[in-house]
């Protein structure tokens, strides 16, 4: 079968991952790896994978004859909102794990294939990605009129971007906690934890429910949202069993909801303690994959028809 | 400064004047040795739970203010934007607090802390806004350069900045040395050197104060802030200032987390026994301590067997009240509870990890039974 090609702009940590996943993908060619460091690790990786590496950047890319059918964006929200208009123009679906939040932001089991047809979506953050999933767990069955998350990363694992700019994780994040968690108030806080050995990334997400929420129908939704992300983070686990506190002073009249889950990563170029950046790459490939699966069999369509 | 003729006591005056000409201090405080901040309002957050209302801000603002404290923290425990179930929500939302201590204040100036990746720059220029004036910015020691947007906006706005460097028992002095340049070098007018689990012992304290002076000495001060978990939060101090630390928090009748603050009232005491000028009278800021403080804390903060596990096992204070809770919650050990967070190397910030902590060890007990 044919496969969708790509270009990954940005060889780095989250690049760099990305590539090994996407190598082995059924319907996605990995074919350019796009820098602007002639030193980058990345590149040289992917140029021993037979990839197409320059660090010339995007605008080398763009001047090609042939140009990819989607294009990963994991240099910085920066560049991405520079960029973002050149690639719809010239045709190029964007999937881009950058915060620059140009295009709807996507969490693969809640809203995954609501937006295969827009020609930019975006992954939120590695936070976004571990427990938005687990906010629209809960509300799917009860309203939340607040989601909390609190993200716990190794220092190791947060590079420049995130570090430069930590209120934009904050804001895109709860933001995603709104508006595809369904949380009608949403908060996010991230720590980075510099323990050695490197902690595995762990998250914790708070929802408020009615008192008279039903507490099974929540528990069981959430051990089935466990099982939805393990089909593309297979490292991804509840810690414990959600855990139920009753309505009080505290908690604001609310019954609070509390979720406990670790994310280990498959170690495909980052080490696993870096779920994280695991979480993010495996939800880009997923949404990638159903991306490219749209655009396969419209061609084929039109193949067909020609 | 006359009963203390060491070198250092010279550096320390000779600093103090150069940061009053670049603060544009009025004549009033531009001599003092020390600069204290009262961080009541903000530590004792924690062992208050974030219940704070208007009336115990007016009151204990009041009468810092009329002692003579130069500059008085309000905030969430946790900093801007604190209010969370993580760290419990406030009953008065802080920058209402602010706004309140500001009117309050006739001399002193109010400080409000913030944590990058907790509160956001909104949140500082809200409180701005509402008549805060220092910001202080705390990261964990080893990530500094999480701070430097927030550092940034600070100064543009025009607020004095503090950077807290959290944790410090769990860095050498040169790493921390290392960490406050980058503080430093994004717009921080003082680094502190912050024992929050109240770990750090006395020559551990000087040699972090000495290694950060040393560092951005001529471009930024130095500030410590202790805790009491080993007792140790006066002497400490004391051995903070002779290395070279200008700015020292406390807290009046030691009121915050864990076994709280160095309390201020007897560490000015101990000011003015050095002969190392604070501008806070003595006598009326123990009245204070007595008569306002004191009837707004739920209970003294005291040396006991969860306070002590923090500073042995050096652990971030403000998990106590959470370790407590999520002990009679499930049942468990609340110092084993500290002790784990310890081996865990929790930091500050991580607050939802203490009812994993908790969870876990009832899966044990259970699995004994």
């Amino acid at each position: 079968m044919t496969k969708a090609t790509a270009a990954i702009v940005g060889p780095g940590n989250i690049g760099t991952d990305l590539l090994y996943k996407l190598l082995r993908s059924d319907v996605i060619e990995p074919r350019w790896m796009i820098g602007v460091d002639p030193a980058s690790e990345g590149l040289k990786l992917a140029a021993d994978q037979g990839l197409i590496s320059t660090h010339e950047g995007v605008d080398w890319l763009l001047k090609q004859d042939e140009l990819p059918d989607l294009v990963f964006e994991a240099m910085s929200a920066y560049v991405h909102r520079e960029y973002a208009p050149r690639y719809a123009e010239a045709g190029i679906r964007a999937i881009d794990l950058t915060p620059a939040a140009v295009g709807p932001a996507v969490i693969p089991p809640v809203n995954g294939t609501a937006h295969l047809d827009a020609e930019n979506v975006n992954m939120i953050t590695c936070g976004g990605q571990a427990t938005i999933p687990m906010v629209y767990a809960v509300s799917r069955v009860a309203p939340v009129p607040y989601a909390e998350i609190v993200a716990s990363v190794s220092s190791a694992s947060a590079g420049p971007g995130t570090r430069a700019n930590i209120d934009e994780f904050t804001r895109t994040t709860s933001r995603g906690v709104r508006e595809i968690g369904g949380a009608v108030d949403g908060k996010a806080i991230i720590i980075l934890n510099p323990a050695e050995p490197p902690m595995i990334m762990r998250d914790t997400i708070f929802c408020a429910v009615a008192a008279d929420a039903d507490r099974e129908a929540i528990a069981q939704s959430i051990h089935d949202m466990e099982r939805a992300v393990q089909a593309y983070v297979p490292g991804y686990r509840l810690l414990q069993e959600p855990q139920f506190d009753d309505a009080s002073e505290a908690t604001r009249g609310h019954t609070k909801v509390s979720i406990f889950v670790e994310v280990e990563g498959a170690g495909d170029y980052l080490p696993p303690y870096a779920g994280n950046l695991d979480i993010m790459t495996a939800a880009a490939t997923k949404v990638g994959e159903d991306i490219a699966r749209t655009l396969l069999s419209k061609r084929r369509l039109a193949g067909g028809a020609r | 400064m006359s009963n203390l003729n060491t070198p250092q006591t010279n550096v320390l005056a000779r600093r103090w004047a150069d940061v009053a000409a670049d603060n544009q201090r009025t004549a009033q405080t531009s001599n003092l040795d020390l600069r204290l901040t009262d961080t009541c309002l903000r530590d004792g957050s924690h062992h208050k739970r974030h219940q704070f209302v208007p009336q115990e801000v007016r009151d204990i603002v009041g009468a810092l203010d009329a002692a003579g404290i130069p500059v008085i923290e309000v905030t969430h425990g946790d900093g801007l934007g604190g209010s969370s179930f993580n760290y419990g929500f406030s009953r008065t939302p802080e920058q209402e607090l602010i706004k309140l201590a500001a009117e309050t204040a006739k001399r002193a100036k109010i400080a409000f802390l913030m944590l990058p990746g907790v509160g956001t720059k909104d949140d500082i220029r809200e409180a701005q806004d509402n008549g805060g004036q220092i910001c202080r910015i705390a990261t964990h020691c080893t990530e500094a350069d999480t701070s430097r947007q927030h550092f940034t906006l600070a100064r543009e706005l025009g607020l004095e900045t503090v950077g807290f460097l959290m944790m410090s028992h769990t860095q050498p002095p040169e790493v921390l040395a290392k960490q406050a340049r980058i503080m430093v070098d994004a717009g921080c007018q003082c680094v502190y050197v912050v024992d929050s689990a109240g770990a750090l012992i006395m020559e551990g304290v000087g040699d972090r104060v000495s290694a950060v002076l040393a560092e951005i000495d001529g471009e930024a001060t130095v500030g410590f802030h202790g805790h009491e978990n080993l007792g140790l939060g006066v002497a400490n101090t004391v051995v903070a200032a002779r290395a070279g630390a200008t700015q020292i928090d406390g807290s009046v009748r030691r009121f915050g987390a864990g076994a709280g603050n160095t309390p201020l009232e007897a560490f000015i005491g101990v000011a003015d026994k050095l002969g190392w000028s604070t501008g806070v009278d003595f006598l009326q800021i123990v009245d204070a301590a007595e008569d306002v403080v004191r009837p707004a804390m739920p209970e003294e903060c005291t040396l006991n067997r969860m306070t002590l596990m923090m500073g042995y096992a050096g652990v971030y204070s403000s998990f106590l009240k959470h370790a407590g809770n999520a002990a009679d919650r499930y049942g468990v050990s609340g110092a084993e509870i500290l002790l784990e967070a310890g081996a865990r190397k929790l930091i500050g910030g991580q607050e939802d990890q203490l009812i994993d902590i908790a969870l876990m060890l009832k899966a044990k007990q259970d699995a004994n039974a």
